[in-house]
């Protein structure tokens, strides 16, 4: 059976989902619009995970939280599920598909088929949806992918059930409950706050203090890691940033797309000026991915080349502090 | 980013036959999407990390094959795994899985306990336990 869904390509997949559904479901909200009332924008520093042997470093707020701040916002109600059992997962998404219910799965990024061999590492944080089942095959919207493609059982079970940080375990969602009206306003004032909070956070590892912190770790990389580590490490931060899924420049594009959508919804021409001024600091981002990556491409770079994309991160800091404080005020 | 400086470059994504999508701003100023092939100075990154994990492969191959360490370590190496994620599959604790990679004890497992490892990495037991079984 096929349950008629329509797929939109999307640069992350969280939002992709959110949006995908909502759209489903008849209400208009755009992948930007979920992310910035999801509050996904974040920067941090997760010195205690490792990832490919390397500390991770996200730009994006924890996986699954950003539909979780969504829905609470906008008034709609999620019904989640996690398994132990796969085969009881299986039941539970077939009877959902019975019922032309498209439904959200959180799945296994290394044994997705469809992905290019690059990039299927152990990330578990990954989200699509199950639009339908042929036989033995699952229909798959997949947001960032361009076009719908398909699982089979196996295929479905096996990502499904991925282990590791984040493992999904079967987890399903999809929305149950809807208000008569979407209440966007008073959700965006809440979305914003909270990413002004955040990154504004007089915590060493995130937002605006996180992003310095990262410069003066660069900055010691090469002496205490070796060159080797450092350029690793250094190429870690840049895919963190750049990787399929951010929209580019660590998703400050997309949340720029969200402030200057919002400015008419909330009647706020200043969000539409702010909305410029994250595209600036969007561009800054990925001057500084184009800086690093000429380091980690010759393995003999100067230590002077690390000083100096570590400068070019306080810079970036010292604008997003004076942007958030100025949003705030903004919203007020 | 302006819509038109939206990178365009020669990536991995091609073997895949996909562009993924990115955010720019157009000639007025309005947000919009656009296709991109791929960045360069990610593909650099990727493929990076891609040679780091060859290089490890190469290395555990070349410990296993001077009994320095068992055919674990290379499998986890060749499925890009590290410690957590391998024991997490076979549902074994860290220091056991740490414990199994010693020649001494891997020799002695059960195949009980081989046919996790032999599961999780998708291979029989005799390539388990000759690498060089293993097509790759």
């Amino acid at each position: 059976m096929e349950i008629n869904f329509a797929h939109h390509q999307s640069a992350h997949c969280e939002n992709g989902v959110i949006s995908n559904l909502m759209k489903h479901h008849g209400y208009n909200v755009s992948e930007p619009m979920a992310f910035g009332i999801g509050s996904g924008l974040l920067f941090c520093y997760i010195p205690f995970l490792k990832v490919n042997h390397a500390p991770a470093f996200t730009y994006r707020a924890l996986p699954g939280i950003i539909f979780k701040r969504f829905a609470k916002r906008v008034g709609i109600k999620i019904k989640r599920e996690k398994f132990k059992n796969p085969q009881q997962a299986k039941i539970r998404l077939d009877e959902n598909l019975k019922n032309n219910n498209p439904v959200g799965l959180q799945v296994g990024v290394y044994n997705l088929v469809y992905f290019p061999d690059e990039y299927r590492f152990h990330f578990n944080a990954h989200n699509l949806v199950v639009y339908g089942k042929e036989d033995d095959t699952y229909l798959i919207s997949d947001p960032v992918m361009e076009t719908v493609t398909t699982l089979s059982d196996k295929q479905l079970e096996k990502v499904r059930f991925a282990k590791g940080a984040f493992a999904p375990k079967g987890h399903i969602y999809y929305p149950i409950h809807f208000p008569k009206e979407l209440d966007l306003e008073k959700a965006i004032v809440k979305g914003i706050k909270h990413t002004c909070k955040d990154m504004l956070a007089p915590i060493p590892v995130l937002g605006v203090k996180g992003i310095r912190h990262t410069a003066k770790l660069i900055r010691k990389w090469p002496k205490k890691k070796g060159v080797k580590k450092a350029n690793h490490y250094l190429g870690q931060i840049v895919r963190m940033q750049e990787e399929i899924g951010t929209g580019g420049g660590g998703f400050r594009y997309i949340f720029a797309a969200f402030l200057q959508e919002s400015s008419t919804i909330i009647n706020k021409p200043a969000l539409s000026e702010l909305s410029k001024e994250m595209t600036a600091i969007g561009d800054l981002w990925r001057d500084f991915a184009v800086d690093a990556s000429r380091i980690y491409k010759n393995r003999s770079a100067k230590e002077d080349a690390y000083n100096n994309v570590a400068t070019q991160l306080e810079v970036i800091a010292d604008k997003e502090e004076v942007f958030f404080k100025k949003l705030k005020k903004a919203i007020k | 980013m302006k819509k038109d400086e939206v990178p365009q470059d020669k990536s991995n994504l091609e073997t895949a036959n996909f562009k993924e999508l990115c955010y720019a701003v157009d000639e007025n100023g309005e947000y919009t999407t656009v296709n991109s092939s791929g960045w360069d100075p990610k593909t650099i990154a990727l493929n990076k990390a891609i040679e780091d994990i060859n290089e490890r492969v190469e290395v555990a191959k070349k410990r296993v094959l001077s009994n320095q360490t068992s055919p674990i370590e290379y499998y986890m190496e060749l499925h890009k795994m590290d410690l957590p994620i391998l024991a997490s599959y076979v549902g074994l604790w860290k220091w056991r899985v740490k414990r199994h990679f010693k020649p001494r004890v891997f020799n002695k497992l059960s195949n009980n306990i081989l046919q996790k490892y032999a599961e999780t990495f998708d291979i029989s037991l005799e390539q388990l336990k000759n690498i060089e079984l293993h097509g790759n």
